[in-house]
């Protein structure tokens, strides 16, 4: 990304240095205590012997403030492990990743959303949770729910809601919380046009107003027209970077070679 | 404004105003259940130990509810914290904030039904003729302090260990079960045999519900069983912080 701008004096907001992330593959499957404890020595050897899967291999990358960069591949490629790392949930196994500013994700819509409490607790909540404080959440509370489209529904419990409302209400409150790095999993495409369109739009306004934005999307349109750049991973390896078009078209070229 | 003070006082009082609310929703007679479950119990000791085995105390149903009380926060929360991560499973896994705050709350939320019982144990101790003292302004908050380390440390230590070890939770149940006949809740600290009693120092319980037990009657707090009591919340205190930041980095992949 960096070589590609001229701006790029600046500190990045999302650094990747030599990432790696591996999982035991099953041996995050917890064991039981009654194991651990009558069976150590076969339950160490066993999870010495597991396959270890490398979700993330050596990836390297930097995104600038203010870019917009579009994670795109197949599935199993690493994508959501990335966020996750960027979001701060997931330690790298070796490696080092860095992020300045405040994170707000869209990681999955709704975390944290109780299903007996109403839209509107819910909202004050998921606020919270995300990092506003309670005055915060009053104060933009009337925003939020104007974007949502869900002033009917309000105080209705959340049970009652349809997905779509849940993302709606998850994805009103996440882009109210005045994020310095937006992390966009795969979320954009619930939701009726109407509210499709409203997103988008909102996210213009992010890109405008200097928000750094990782958009992971299957829809390779969207990041063509969305994003400043874009990065490929394929099976945990980087494997392009750079302008939306190109990678777009090294990703189809080797999707049609059976490559990827 | 992330991660100030003021933040994650929010935090914590949102979900603790969550977890009422959800608790009380739904049921009709929300608060005289979370009363109700520890007089229930406090009715079949009384039948099992006094009526039938004939334990020689006085006013044996008071006795009990006196130390039955303290004993179900302890309880609830350490059997309730299994669930505490696990039950936030999104939330671990997507947002990135201080998940101990889930576990705090857990154990303020029950802190909250346990002084939420106070008016009803205040009403058995009138109907026996007993009376609260003033000495309650200072002992209460000092034994809720204390308990609270013990409880808190134990389950922040109970939460991220069942992340890992997933039948922790059927041994937690059975442990604290168990632990409730080891407490002098249901006999006095005098009736276990001298002999036995340096098994008394090594349960933190023991010492917090002697010492409700001795402000409830408005009997004087012995110094050397609360001192004792706070070294054991102390410690265990830590421990749980010890556990739970050791293990934290690992959440979002085992939850």
């Amino acid at each position: 990304m960096s070589e590609l701008d001229p701006r790029a004096q600046a500190a990045p907001a999302v650094r990747f240095e030599h990432v790696t992330k591996v999982y035991r593959a099953g041996g995050n499957a917890p064991i039981g205590l009654k194991n651990l404890l009558l069976r150590l020595p076969e339950v160490a050897k066993e999870r010495r012997r597991q396959p270890r899967f490398e979700a993330l291999h050596d990836v390297s990358f930097e995104i600038d403030p203010g870019e917009c960069v579009g994670l795109i591949g197949p599935n199993g490629s690493g994508k959501s492990t990335a966020l996750g790392l960027m979001a701060g949930v997931l330690r790298p196994t070796s490696g080092r990743v860095e992020t300045r500013g405040h994170i707000s994700p869209l990681l999955e819509l709704g975390a944290g959303f109780h299903p007996e409490l109403s839209g509107a607790e819910n909202i004050l909540l998921n606020g919270v949770l995300l990092g506003l404080t309670r005055r915060e959440v009053r104060e933009r509370f009337a925003e939020i729910v104007a974007f949502s489209g869900l002033e009917e529904f309000l105080h209705r419990p959340v049970r009652s809601y349809s997905s779509g409302m849940v993302a709606r209400l998850g994805f009103s409150v996440a882009a109210h919380v005045d994020p310095d790095i937006l992390l966009v999993d795969e979320v954009l495409a619930v939701g009726d046009e109407a509210f499709q369109q409203r997103c988008l739009a909102k996210l213009e306004e992010f890109r405008e107003a200097g928000v750094t934005i990782v958009l992971v999307s299957h829809a390779l349109t969207l990041v063509d027209a969305l994003c400043d750049g874009a990065l490929l991973l394929e099976r945990g390896e980087l494997v392009a970077a750079g302008k939306p078009d190109e990678v777009i078209a090294i990703y189809r070229d080797r999707v049609a070679h059976g490559v990827s | 404004m992330t991660g100030s003070l003021q933040q994650r006082l929010d935090v914590v009082l949102v979900l603790l105003g969550k977890e009422l609310k959800v608790r009380y929703k739904s049921t009709v007679l929300g608060y005289a259940w979370s009363v109700a479950y520890p007089l229930a119990f406090a009715l079949v000791f009384y039948f099992a130990f006094k009526v039938v085995a004939r334990i020689p105390i006085e006013n044996y149903a008071l006795f009990v509810v006196m130390g039955l009380f303290p004993w179900q926060w302890f309880q609830n929360s350490v059997t309730g914290a299994n669930g505490f991560f696990l039950a936030n499973a999104p939330l671990v896994k997507k947002v990135r904030f201080p998940r101990s705050l889930l576990v705090l709350t857990g154990v303020l939320n029950d802190l909250v039904h346990f002084l939420a019982s106070f008016p009803v144990l205040i009403g058995l101790m009138l109907w026996s003729g007993q009376r609260p003292t003033a000495d309650w302004l200072w002992q209460v908050p000092l034994l809720v302090a204390i308990q609270f380390g013990v409880t808190y440390g134990l389950s922040l230590a109970v939460a991220t260990a069942n992340l890992f070890l997933r039948d922790l939770e059927r041994l937690v149940g059975l442990g604290t079960l168990l632990w409730l006949y080891l407490t002098p809740v249901l006999f006095p600290w005098d009736m276990v045999p001298a002999s036995m009693r340096w098994t008394l120092w090594l349960n933190p319980m023991a010492l917090v519900v002697t010492g409700w037990r001795a402000c409830f009657t408005g009997e004087p707090l012995r110094a050397d069983v609360i001192a004792a009591a706070a070294l054991w919340a102390l410690a265990l205190a830590l421990f749980g912080q010890l556990v739970y930041r050791r293990f934290e980095g690992r959440f979002a992949e085992v939850v």
